[in-house]
């Protein structure tokens, strides 16, 4: 076939030069990120020396350095796996949230939101009462397919109907089956008094339990986890696009969706597993993630993780020295943040369109 | 070498309905085709069964003698693309990561963003006149500008075969022959196969220079336009008297249609 339209551009095939403004944004986000980095070490020291106990420096060195004579020494060697637990705990939630909306094109998204959270509790205190767990790793298999059951059920019920899965209607699924479960929770640990000592954390999250021990345990999860939810990235990326879009550009959206909702679940029932259910954080972190990156999952991703570890750090900081000699639990702190950015977000006119 | 698009014997569905009887159907290698019918005829769902959103009921979508259906899928992708009709874009998403995204079937899972992306990039957007938008949020562009960057997006895509899905609904008529116009000058420059789906008859007529007329799932007709569009076609595919007449501008045909107003002549 010969050109018979005046030559332009599309036909010259000299090569072009990269146009400025993809390389630039690329530039931008990698400071944003060195920067919020920057911030998660500042957060991370804060929380060691703050407390609802007051330490000295040297008592600071004394307790990082493995000894823990006297209160204040013994103070500073919980607050650093506590640091650590909050930072996993923060940045798992986070990631699971943004991928969650990512997988559901739903804004409202979030672990604790979509029950997931919940379902994870009440299948470990099921464990607990029934069978007898006591193992950090027990809890956490078992956490997980609370989870999965609560995720298959709330996606189950929210995609009756019609128009499939819209964002209302799972999120009014998830909502309700969180209610749900949560009563079940308190229902399953009432009649025991052996494990209703520890009920409240079943219902409330936070990172005040955290030992070593149950790091170590939580951590080759929370690995596994972000693992498959930052191979996903790209692959988000196309279900932003829409199914039809994505599978015309090569995605497999089904196999997708189920392997980033697996990681999306194991990172969020992992955690809640240990620090029981800490809600809103997926929703909060990604949405402001966003406003700095934009809506590319590959840079979200590694944003999100360390904005909610920042976030969850403080949170517990300010719930430690808001009410000193007592502790305000941090899945208190993260819903008074998250929601009225929850109302926010869900009073914009656009929200099917993430 | 031009990729051979063929259709056999397709019949394609939705729960227990049929919408696509038995259809066979040669898209020409290298030229313009669109495809017309009226609402609900099958046309859309014919566009996503070929890029393997719908499996077929029975028969075979075939790309250079091989079932699409059994092909991997990014692999398919670097040759056939498709451009749904209101395809959605994630909130605040620029118009560079938009288009960006069309490299999807190019890239393996973890390799970087190599040159090649960037130059396909570049050109898509400098052949759709949207490089000074690259910057700008795609929902706060105008309905033209939009549907130039998803055009865009679809050239970064490099496919030799692309499938659209209505690209002109929503413009206005000057945007509309934009439109057409890019896609007939990435047709003659660089020999990609292009079949759209077109309300427009008269639109399809000047710029197809293959025509497939569709009724109730089956193939009415397919030809030259110059060929086959005459007030019969009309009468049966859309039931509608017509007259045909030769476009002063082009030379193709002109459908003009007959209602119940407004008629000067028998």
């Amino acid at each position: 076939m010969t050109p018979t339209g005046p030559v332009t551009s599309a036909a010259t095939d000299a090569p072009d030069a990269p146009a400025a403004p993809l390389r630039r944004s690329r530039r931008a986000r990698g400071a944003w990120l060195v920067a919020l980095i920057g911030v998660l070490a500042v957060a991370c020291a804060t929380s060691i020396v703050l407390g609802s106990r007051d330490v000295g420096w040297s008592d600071i060195w004394a307790g990082l350095s493995g000894q823990s004579e006297g209160f204040a020494q013994a103070a500073v060697a919980k607050r650093v796996p506590r640091t650590a637990l909050a930072a996993l705990a923060g940045a798992a939630l986070a990631v699971s949230g943004l991928v969650l909306q990512g997988i559901t094109r739903n804004p409202l998204a979030d672990p604790g939101i979509l029950g997931l959270n919940t379902g994870a509790s009440l299948a470990v205190v099921t464990g607990i009462a029934w069978f007898g767990l006591s193992s950090a790793t027990s809890y956490i298999w078992v956490a997980i397919l609370g989870g999965a059951l609560t995720a298959a059920f709330v996606w189950g019920v929210g995609s009756l109907g019609r128009g499939g899965a819209t964002p209302l209607k799972l999120t009014l699924a998830g909502a309700a089956s969180a209610a749900a479960l949560s009563s079940f929770v308190v229902a399953v640990v009432l009649p025991r008094p052996d494990i209703s000592e520890n009920a409240v954390s079943w219902q409330i999250g936070g990172v005040g339990g955290a030992s070593d021990d149950k790091l170590w345990q939580v951590v080759p999860f929370l690995a596994v986890g972000g693992l498959v939810c930052a191979w996903s990235a790209r692959g988000l990326n196309m279900l932003g696009l829409g199914d039809e879009l994505a599978s015309g550009l090569g995605e497999r959206v089904v196999r997708t969706r189920l392997l980033a909702a697996a990681g999306a679940v194991t990172l969020a029932c992992a955690t809640t597993a240990i620090t029981g259910p800490i809600a809103f954080m997926g929703l909060v972190v990604p949405h402001f993630c966003r406003l700095l990156v934009g809506v590319d999952h590959r840079w979200l991703v590694p944003f999100s993780a360390v904005g909610g570890a920042i976030l969850l750090i403080v949170a517990d900081v300010v719930g430690r020295v808001v009410a000193p000699p007592s502790e305000v639990d941090v899945g208190i702190i993260t819903a008074l943040i998250g929601a009225p950015i929850f109302i926010a977000v869900a009073r914009r006119r656009r929200v099917r369109e993430l | 070498m031009n990729p051979r698009l063929e259709i056999e014997r397709l019949t394609l569905g939705y729960g227990d309905r049929d919408v696509v009887h038995g259809l066979d159907l040669v898209i020409p290698p290298g030229e313009v085709t669109a495809i017309v019918g009226p609402n609900a005829c099958g046309k859309s769902t014919l566009l996503r069964s070929m890029t393997r959103l719908l499996p077929p009921r029975t028969g075979r979508v075939l790309l250079d003698g091989k079932a699409v259906h059994s092909m991997p899928a990014k692999q398919l992708a670097r040759r056939l693309g498709l451009l749904p009709q209101s395809p959605i874009a994630p909130e605040g998403i620029t118009v560079g990561d938009l288009v960006g995204r069309g490299r999807h079937p190019h890239q393996r899972t973890l390799a970087r963003w190599s040159l090649a992306d960037d130059r396909a990039v570049t050109s898509a957007l400098k052949a759709t006149d949207t490089l000074e938008l690259v910057d700008r949020a795609v929902d706060e562009l105008s309905g033209g500008q939009r549907q130039r960057v998803w055009i865009a997006m679809a050239l970064a895509q490099q496919s030799e075969i692309l499938l659209l899905d209505e690209p002109t609904t929503f413009l206005d008529v000057s945007h509309q022959v934009e439109v057409l116009d890019l896609l007939t000058e990435l047709n003659r420059s660089k020999g990609t196969t292009i079949v759209m789906v077109l309300h427009d008859l008269n639109l399809a007529a000047r710029y197809a220079d293959h025509l497939i007329a569709l009724r109730e799932g089956r193939l009415y007709a397919s030809g030259r336009p110059s060929e086959i569009l005459e007030p019969g076609l009309v009468e049966h595919v859309f039931g509608m008297p017509s007259r045909v007449i030769p476009d002063p501008v082009s030379g193709k045909p002109l459908m003009i249609p007959i209602g119940r107003f407004h008629v000067t002549e028998g």
